[in-house]
């Protein structure tokens, strides 16, 4: 279960215009604008769900995920993940969740890939028996047989989000969070990774929070969804809510960002 | 040997031993504080951070071990051939053995302490990395702090008497020479001990200086 409330997340950004004497001023005096990331963002998720969290760019998807692995504080408002307040028991819950970043790695670059798996073994205390357990399955699933010896950076881009996805899931997590999994990965990568996502969530019950900017992905992975838009919950519903005639997903979509004006 | 290591041979003949020569490189591999983790500087600089805060263990600490491992790691690799070569060269260059068995303890005691210190400082640099846009500057301004209090620029002992006094207490000196001197038997049995206690002293007032620095950081941290 997890649940926000009222959670409003603001950065400062230092601004100066260009040129030499600007940049001298600012040493002196800088200028900060504060961006309001999140703004009073409430929510709840059942166990098991698997929600498609969609907006545009810089609306806040990346700093709710942040916030709800408790990377980041927030400025105020509640955040309970299973009872647990995700920036003040970091430790205890990061023990219990699994993220995904699509634009980062978490595999270490130089070595084999089954050499940070065992080293995340050991971060996350996972027993031998469960670990054998938990590899073996997820190299059947994600087809990672091949991988697993070679170094991380000399995998291409689908063959190592797999490999990224398969490190997040090896201490078995209650909790998924994907952000952009499905970045840059071609056709069939995307259905690989897709058809992982989805019985990962059905045989284990694992809670799903997927960001994506494809929607192809909401569709074929989500049944409920999450509309922000410059830090507010728009939209708390179903695909078929949205779903104004027969166009294209990616056209309702856009429609939907006009109607909001964001 | 460059001009520089041939004069900071001299010196170290002159004033500590001769003996401690073959150790100065080895030891540098092993203690040289410049050699920070890029790693870690570049996943504070790049958001990468994200995922080690992911992971159940304080970043602190995780860190911690991982600079260790880098220089026992660097130090192990290193140190035979250098100590080979050593053992067959003569005297004032060659290898002499610890003057007893206590005194080699002493040194291995010494040695480790040293390396913690050493890591604690480098880890106070990296956390305090979180403040900045490029931790460059800081890493200069450490640095070159390290070599002028390690007496790496102007040997401690060309130093008047009260000044060096004061540099002998700080961290850095206690970071390298303690354990060579030890070594050598360059110092007596109280004076060793007092520096076995300095070191220790350091490596908890670092130890606590970067951990509570960490808590703080992490409050407050931003990833993109």
């Amino acid at each position: 279960m997890i649940t926000m409330e009222h959670v409003c997340k603001s950065y400062k950004i230092a601004k100066r215009n260009a040129g030499f004497g600007e940049a001298c001023k600012a040493l002196f005096h800088r200028e900060y604008e504060t961006i309001h990331a999140l703004n009073d963002v409430s929510f709840t998720i059942r166990d098991g769900e698997m929600v498609g969290y969609i907006g545009p760019n810089g609306a806040g998807k990346s700093s709710t995920i942040k916030i709800l692995s408790g990377i980041l504080t927030p400025d105020s408002g509640t955040v309970l993940v299973d009872g647990r307040v995700p920036h003040k028991n970091r430790i205890d819950h990061v023990r219990e969740i699994g993220v995904v970043f699509g634009q980062r790695s978490q595999l270490w670059w130089d070595v084999p890939v089954i050499d940070s798996f065992s080293l995340l073994k050991d971060i996350y205390s996972i027993s031998d028996i469960c670990y054998q357990q938990s590899l073996e399955e997820l190299t059947t699933l994600l087809n990672l047989s091949e991988l697993l010896r070679s170094p991380a950076r000399q995998l291409s881009l689908g063959q190592r989000m797999r490999c990224e996805i398969a490190a997040s899931l090896l201490h078995r997590p209650r909790i998924l969070f994907l952000d952009e999994p499905t970045i840059g990965l071609d056709a069939v990568s995307k259905l690989a990774v897709r058809d992982f996502i989805l019985r990962q969530n059905q045989t284990h019950k694992t809670t799903v929070i997927l960001t994506t900017h494809d929607m192809q992905d909401i569709e074929s992975l989500t049944s409920r969804i999450l509309l922000i838009g410059k830090g507010q919950i728009l939209l708390d519903g179903s695909l078929d809510d949205i779903r104004t005639g027969n166009e294209s997903i990616d056209a309702t979509v856009a429609e939907l960002y006009r109607t909001y004006n964001i | 040997m460059d001009t520089y290591e041939k004069i900071s041979v001299l010196l170290s003949t002159a004033f500590y031993d001769g003996a401690t020569v073959p150790h100065c490189r080895t030891c540098r591999g092993y203690l040289a504080v410049w050699m920070m983790e890029n790693d870690i500087f570049d996943s504070i600089v790049n958001g990468n951070i994200s995922y080690e805060l992911c992971r159940p263990i304080s970043i602190y600490n995780m860190w911690f071990a991982r600079s260790m491992a880098t220089r026992l790691a660097r130090a192990v690799l290193r140190c035979f051939p250098i100590l080979i070569v050593a053992a067959f060269i003569q005297q004032p260059y060659g290898i002499d053995t610890p003057a007893s068995l206590p005194h080699f303890l002493l040194f291995v005691l010494s040695l480790i302490l040293g390396l913690a210190v050493t890591v604690t400082f480098c880890l106070l640099v990296y956390v305090l990395a979180f403040f900045t846009i490029s931790p460059q500057g800081l890493r200069i301004v450490f640095i070159s702090c390290v070599e002028f209090f390690s007496g790496a620029v102007i040997p401690l002992p060309f130093f008047p008497d009260h000044i060096r006094s004061i540099m002998e207490l700080l961290p850095f000196a206690s970071m390298q020479n303690t354990a060579l001197r030890i070594y050598s038997s360059s110092i007596g049995a109280d004076e060793i001990r007092r520096a076995i206690e300095l070191q220790g002293f350091w490596l908890v007032v670092l130890t606590a200086a970067g951990k509570l620095l960490c808590r703080v950081v992490v409050k407050r941290i931003i990833v993109q």
